[in-house]
C-alpha cells in the first residue's frame, strides 16, 4: 500500500478532485480530506463518519451513579452515627451527591468517548500531512496499491493540486 | 449584526496566535503588576498559618466573612463559561464564537480561586482533608455527607472536571495549529497536546457533538452548583439564610456576575491583545442585551426575598433587614449594591450607544461585579450578626486589611492565571472563528448587502 497527499487551496478544487477521484474509480473509502476547520457534512462527497459516542455517557452516568450510591450508603453504614433519632441512612443528601456522582461519570466518559471515536491519540504523529493545511488548504489523503498511485496523482494535477506529496 | 470582517486562515492563526508566538511590553508590565497582587495574598496566608484566625476580623458571632463572600463571588464568576459557552452553542448563536474560549477558561480559573477562600478560611487547610476523605480507617470514622461542606466539593470538583474536560477538547485541534507552527521542544510539547490530531471529517464530526454533548452534560451541573453553594446558607437555622428562595435566587446572581466578568474580560483582552476584528462592539451589544433580562430576573428574586423574609413579620428576620437598611454602613452598601448591580447598569443598557460603547461596558461590568460581591457580604455579615435574646456575647465584623488584601489578591491571581493562559494557548478559539468565516456570506437584499449565515441540522 502506498500513500499520497494531494494538497490544494480552495474548496472547490478540493471538491473537483474528489469527482475525479470518483471518476478514475477510486471510493471513498480509499480517501480521506483533512482541513483546518469543519465544513459542511458532504461538502467533498466524503464517507458520512458514524460513531457511537452517545453510548458513553450513560456508561459513565451509571458507574457515577453507583459509586455515589456506595460513598454515601457505605460511609453512613461503616460509621453508623444516630442524629436526633432518625435513620442512619439519610436520603434527600444521598441524592445530591448521587446526582454528582453520575454526572462527573457521564463527563469524565464523555471526554474519554471524544477521544476515542476521534481516533486520537495517534501516537505515530499526524502521518502523511502538511502544516499548510492549519493555514486554509485542504488535503486529500490516498491510500492505495502502489500502481493505482498513479492514476490518483493524475487526479489531483487535472483538478489543480498546488502540492502533491507521496510516502 | 454586521458582517464579520473575513480574513484569511493564515491571517487569523497570525493574529489570535500572536498572543502565543510574540509577548509584547503590556503583558510584561501586567504581569509584574499582577503578581505583585498575587505575592501579598501568599504572604497573608502564610501570616495566617503562623498565626491563626487572629489576624482576620472574625467577631464572635460572625465568623464568616471576607473568606466565604469571596468564596460564593468567584463561584458565581465560575457561571460565566457555561452561560456563554453552552447555552450558546445549543441555540447556535453565532456571535459566541470569539467568546467561548475565554469564558469557559474564566470558569476554571474562578473556580479554582473559589476553593481556596474556604481553604483558607478554616486557618488550618491541610485539616479539611478530614471532612472531605476518610481520614482514620482504624476507627472507621468517615466524612458527614448530611454536611452541605461535603456537597459542596463534590459539586465544585463535577464543574471544574466538566469545565476543564471542555476546555480541552476544544483547545486539541488549536493545538494542531500551534505543533504546525512551532520548531523545538514547543513543537513537541504542542504535538503530544494535539494527539495526533489531522483534521478529519470524523475528527471534525466528533468535536462538533463533543461541543453540544458536554454542553448538555454540563448545564444541569452549573445550576446545581451554585444551587449547593446556596444550601451552605439555606439549610442553616440563621434568620435571612434559611429561606428556599436562595438556589435560584443565587444562580440567576452568578449569572448576572459571570456575564458581567466576560464583558470586563473581552474589553480588557481587545485591548491588551488588539482583537478589535474579533471582538467587536456587536459582541458587546449581544451580552448587554442579554444581561438586562439576566439582571432584571435577579433583582425580582432580590425584592422577592425581601417581601417574604417581611411578610411573616419574623422578629429575627425583621431584625436583619433593620441592620441592612437602616444601619452603618450596611445602609450604604445596599445603596451601592442596588444602584449598581441593576439600577444604573440596567438603565444605561437599555441605550444601543451604550451597549457599543466598549469603555462604558467595560466600567459598568466592573460596578456589577462590586455590587455582586458586596450583594454576597450582605447576605452573610448581617445574617450572622443577629441579635438574639440571651446571648450574652455578640460582636460585628470589621475585616482586617489582611482579609482585604487577601481578597485582591485573588483578582490578580485569577487575572495572571488568564494572562499565563493566553501565553501558551490561544484566547479565542482559532477552527471556531474560521468554521464562521467558511459558513458565512454576504448576500444582496434589494440594495443592501446583509450576512447570510449557514446552520448545518
Amino acid at each position: 500500500m502506498a500513500s499520497i497527499l494531494g494538497l490544494f487551496d480552495t474548496a472547490e478544487s478540493a471538491a473537483d478532485a474528489t469527482l475525479k477521484l470518483d471518476a478514475a474509480g477510486f471510493t471513498n473509502d480509499e480517501w480521506e480530506v483533512l482541513t483546518d476547520t469543519p465544513y459542511p457534512e458532504g461538502a467533498f462527497g466524503e464517507k458520512d463518519p458514524k460513531h457511537t459516542l452517545f453510548r458513553y455517557p450513560f456508561v459513565g452516568a451509571l458507574l457515577g451513579f453507583f459509586s455515589g450510591l456506595l460513598i454515601t450508603l457505605g460511609t453512613q453504614v461503616s460509621f453508623p452515627l444516630v442524629t436526633g433519632g432518625k435513620p442512619i441512612a439519610s436520603f434527600p443528601p444521598m441524592i445530591i451527591i448521587m446526582y454528582e456522582g453520575t454526572m462527573l461519570g457521564a463527563l469524565i466518559f464523555t471526554t474519554i468517548g471524544i477521544i476515542i471515536e476521534s481516533r486520537l491519540p495517534r501516537v505515530t504523529g499526524p502521518g502523511l500531512y502538511d502544516t499548510r493545511i492549519t493555514e486554509g488548504h485542504i488535503a486529500l489523503v490516498l491510500d492505495a496499491p502502489a500502481e493505482r498511485i498513479s492514476a490518483a496523482e493524475g487526479a489531483f494535477r487535472e483538478a489543480g493540486a498546488v502540492d502533491i506529496k507521496q510516502e | 449584526m454586521k458582517a464579520p470582517v473575513v480574513a484569511s486562515d493564515q491571517l487569523i492563526n497570525e493574529e489570535l496566535l500572536n498572543t502565543v508566538l510574540v509577548t509584547n511590553k503590556r503583558f510584561w508590565m501586567l504581569a509584574v503588576l499582577l503578581s505583585t497582587g498575587v505575592f501579598a495574598a501568599v504572604v497573608v496566608v502564610v501570616l495566617l498559618i503562623i498565626n491563626g484566625l487572629s489576624i482576620t476580623g472574625f467577631n464572635r458571632p460572625v465568623m464568616w466573612g471576607f473568606y466565604i463572600t469571596n468564596f460564593v463571588f468567584w463561584i458565581g464568576i465560575s457561571h460565566a463559561g457555561v452561560m456563554i459557552s453552552a447555552i450558546l452553542r445549543l441555540s447556535q448563536a453565532e456571535w459566541r464564537r470569539p467568546v467561548t474560549r475565554a469564558a469557559e477558561v474564566l470558569t476554571v480559573f474562578s473556580l479554582l480561586t473559589a476553593m481556596m477562600n474556604p481553604l483558607i478560611h478554616t486557618g488550618r487547610p491541610w485539616r479539611t482533608i478530614y471532612w472531605l476523605f476518610p481520614y482514620d480507617f482504624a476507627r472507621g470514622i468517615w466524612p458527614d455527607i448530611r454536611s452541605p461542606f461535603v456537597w459542596d466539593p463534590s459539586a465544585v470538583f463535577t464543574y471544574l472536571t466538566g469545565s476543564t474536560a471542555f476546555v480541552f477538547i476544544a483547545l486539541v485541534p488549536d493545538f494542531a495549529v500551534i505543533r504546525d507552527r512551532t520548531t523545538g521542544w514547543r513543537h513537541v510539547v504542542y504535538g503530544a497536546l494535539a494527539l495526533g490530531w489531522r483534521g478529519t471529517p470524523r475528527q471534525w464530526k466528533l468535536q462538533i457533538v463533543a461541543g453540544v454533548l458536554l454542553s448538555a452534560i454540563i448545564l444541569p451541573v452549573f445550576v446545581s452548583v451554585h444551587s449547593i453553594v446556596s444550601w451552605d446558607f439555606a439549610v442553616a437555622l440563621v434568620p435571612a439564610w434559611h429561606t428556599t428562595i436562595f438556589a435560584p435566587y443565587f444562580v440567576i446572581g452568578a449569572v448576572h456576575s459571570g456575564v458581567s466578568a466576560v464583558i470586563t474580560m473581552m474589553a480588557a483582552m481587545r485591548w491588551l491583545f488588539k482583537w478589535d476584528n474579533y471582538i467587536t462592539p456587536d459582541h458587546f451589544d449581544s451580552l448587554g442585551r442579554l444581561l438586562i433580562v439576566v439582571a432584571s430576573a435577579w433583582f425580582y428574586f432580590t425584592l422577592l426575598e425581601l417581601f417574604f423574609s417581611i411578610f411573616y413579620v419574623e422578629s429575627h428576620e425583621i431584625a436583619v433587614w433593620d441592620l441592612r437598611f437602616f444601619q452603618w454602613p450596611y445602609n450604604l452598601m445596599v445603596i451601592v449594591f442596588v444602584f449598581t448591580g441593576y439600577i444604573f447598569p440596567v438603565g444605561l443598557w437599555l441605550s444601543k450607544r451604550v451597549r457599543r460603547n466598549i469603555v462604558a461596558m467595560f466600567w459598568i461590568s466592573i460596578f456589577v461585579n462590586i455590587a455582586m460581591w458586596l450583594e454576597r457580604f450582605l447576605i452573610i455579615v448581617p445574617g450572622l450578626q443577629y441579635k438574639q435574646a440571651a446571648t450574652f456575647s455578640w460582636g460585628s465584623y470589621m475585616p482586617s486589611a489582611a482579609e482585604g488584601i487577601f481578597v485582591l489578591g485573588t483578582f490578580c491571581f485569577v487575572g495572571l492565571l488568564l494572562l499565563i493562559f493566553s501565553k501558551f494557548f490561544p484566547l479565542i478559539p482559532l477552527f471556531d472563528i474560521k468554521e464562521g468565516k467558511v459558513l458565512t456570506t454576504e448576500i444582496q437584499v434589494g440594495r443592501v448587502g446583509v450576512p447570510a449565515v449557514y446552520r448545518e441540522e
